[in-house]
């Protein structure tokens, strides 16, 4: 570990990128991320990179795939507004298995919302935000090392799945400056994506026996193979059969679905003896750990579960969690939506739920207050 | 310094409040405390009452945020009246001298620098209040070594403004 250094959390976001091999950034500025673009456009030229300010948020997200496609690692960041306007091309992503960060530090919505204030109410936005089945990697910090370690994650799992990744951060966490030692380059896990030289027009997308994911031709290097946000067959080209469409579809749920042990990630604190599951993720997870601390104290019996990977969400981790307790309190700086998930796996253990929508976050006073009313 | 300190630094948008809770919770970080700062503050570009914290501590930092300050620095009569309420007993409270004493400041104990007219006057810019305030804040709370304040300060400010920045931090350690 390197020396302490206070550090924004935007700014751990892409300095963690570009531990992770981010060579290119194209984005339109936007509060509160406004952060990651500035610093990216100050640190990638000093490690070889590029930074492209797009003129809008869509042609942002178009030229981070482009990029990702020519082969150099690329992210593009947004808040709520500008993350719907990603959405299209989220979607491109998927579909055409190109791999790229999105990152959208969250604020206030709908519309313009409070655009200095923080929120988490894009989460199922994260989720199912671009149209039709896709799969989803969505990962939501909760401090500024984390978003340092975890924006390496998100690029390696876009690596490895050829799929889009995510990056779910919030004002709270984005703005936030916090004690970090810089981890050395040899205690990180770096991935990139599989190139194949040798693949023919016939097979730009054929998959490896035993992976989800095809190999990546290199774009540009004599191999002529079509790219499209059409239903493709391994050819890459939209000549298949009904039969083929569900085939494809599978494998690109199937990343995520056959590969959840790989993907997940929670931590669970003081739960050995929790009669009371606080279930709470990013900045909201601040909040729900100090109430629980101080719940502790006053002898209530209170753990947390914080989903890191929000999407997929743990499941069977919540299940396990759900034979335990006696109830679950779920706590978000949004009107309910992560309580959606918990219910669905709670089983009859009932889920409580408190959310605060008015810019602030929620203060630990509130959880505890919530906590001491349902011990 | 006590073992938490949870500094809370108001002023109007513009003013550098924010650098300034920076520049404290780096000098903190440099003398090997842990620190976390954050802010609030609307829209406006300039203007605006604007708040910023950092929580300091010699052990583990546990949450970010301020949740009941030790320390509060006003500058503005706005942000005074918007941020000043409900602050504990053992609350340090500063207040700029150009600043009205409401009621329920008048009957407790308070201290008053003229940070925003020493930065004028003293230092010759304006600017310069924000590192006026830093060296009174860390004269009052005793955060870090004055050296290291520096070294924090240095660290934070555009290249070419040291003179006016360290000439501030002298006036700020002998304003109180």
């Amino acid at each position: 570990m390197g020396k302490k250094v206070l550090m924004q959390g935007n700014e751990a976001c892409v300095m963690g990128a570009i531990a992770a091999g981010m060579r290119f950034f194209a984005g339109y500025p936007i509060t509160p991320s406004t952060e990651i673009a500035e610093i990216s456009a100050q640190e990638l030229p000093k490690v070889g990179g590029r930074f492209l300010q797009m003129e809008d948020e869509i042609s942002g997200a178009a030229a981070a795939i482009g990029a990702s496609v020519a082969g150099v690692k690329a992210m593009t960041a947004t808040s709520g507004p500008g993350f719907s306007l990603k959405q299209e091309h989220i979607g491109y992503a998927a579909e055409a298995e190109i791999p790229v960060v999105v990152v959208d530090v969250q604020r206030v919505g709908p519309s313009t919302g409070l655009p200095t204030s923080p929120a988490q109410g894009d989460l199922m936005q994260a989720r199912w935000g671009t149209h039709g089945d896709h799969p989803a990697i969505v990962i939501s910090p909760a401090t500024v090392k984390e978003t340092y370690l975890e924006a390496i994650r998100c690029f390696n799992l876009a690596e490895k799945y050829r799929t889009p990744v995510i990056f779910l951060m919030d004002e709270m966490v984005g703005h936030l400056r916090e004690g970090i030692e810089i981890p050395e380059a040899d205690e990180i896990e770096v991935i990139d994506r599989t190139v194949n030289k040798n693949l023919t027009d016939e097979q730009a997308y054929s998959i490896p026996e035993g992976k989800y994911a095809p190999e990546m031709a290199p774009f540009g290097e004599g191999l002529h193979y079509n790219i499209s946000g059409l239903f493709h067959d391994e050819t890459g080209f939209p000549r298949g059969t009904a039969q083929s469409y569900e085939k494809f579809m599978n494998r690109l749920l199937d990343k995520v679905e056959k590969n959840r042990d790989d993907i997940e990630k929670w931590e669970e604190k003081f739960m050995d003896d929790a009669e009371i599951a606080v279930v709470s993720f990013g900045g909201a997870a601040r909040s729900a750990e100090e109430a629980v601390i101080e719940a502790r104290k006053q002898g209530i019996k209170a753990g947390l579960f914080r989903p890191i990977t929000v999407w997929p969400f743990p499941e069977k981790a919540l299940e396990a969690v759900a034979k335990k307790v006696k109830r679950f309190l779920v706590v978000e700086n949004n009107a309910g939506q992560m309580v959606i998930e918990v219910k669905a796996h709670a089983g009859n253990v009932p889920v409580d739920f408190l959310g605060r929508f008015n810019g602030s976050v929620v203060d630990p006073d509130e959880v505890l207050a919530k906590l001491k009313e349902e011990a | 310094m006590r073992n938490r300190e949870e500094l809370r630094l108001v002023g109007s948008g513009g003013q550098g409040v924010i650098l300034a809770s920076v520049i404290l919770a780096e000098a903190a970080i440099l003398a090997g405390k842990n620190a976390a700062q954050s802010q609030s503050y609307g829209p406006e570009a300039r203007g605006g009452a604007c708040m910023a914290q950092a929580v300091i501590s010699n052990g583990e930092l546990g949450f970010p945020k301020v949740r009941i300050p030790s320390f509060l620095m006003a500058l503005t009569d706005q942000s005074l009246e918007k941020y000043g309420k409900n602050l504990p007993e053992d609350c340090v409270i500063l207040v700029d001298s150009s600043l009205e004493i409401p009621e329920w400041l008048a009957g407790r104990k308070y201290y008053q620098a003229p940070i925003l007219q020493a930065a004028i006057d003293q230092v010759g810019k304006a600017q310069t209040a924000n590192i006026v305030a830093v060296a009174v804040i860390n004269k009052l709370l005793d955060i870090v070594p004055q050296d290291v304040l520096k070294e924090a300060v240095s660290a934070r400010i555009p290249k070419g403004t040291e003179a006016a920045n360290f000439k501030a931090l002298e006036v700020g350690f002998n304003l109180l």
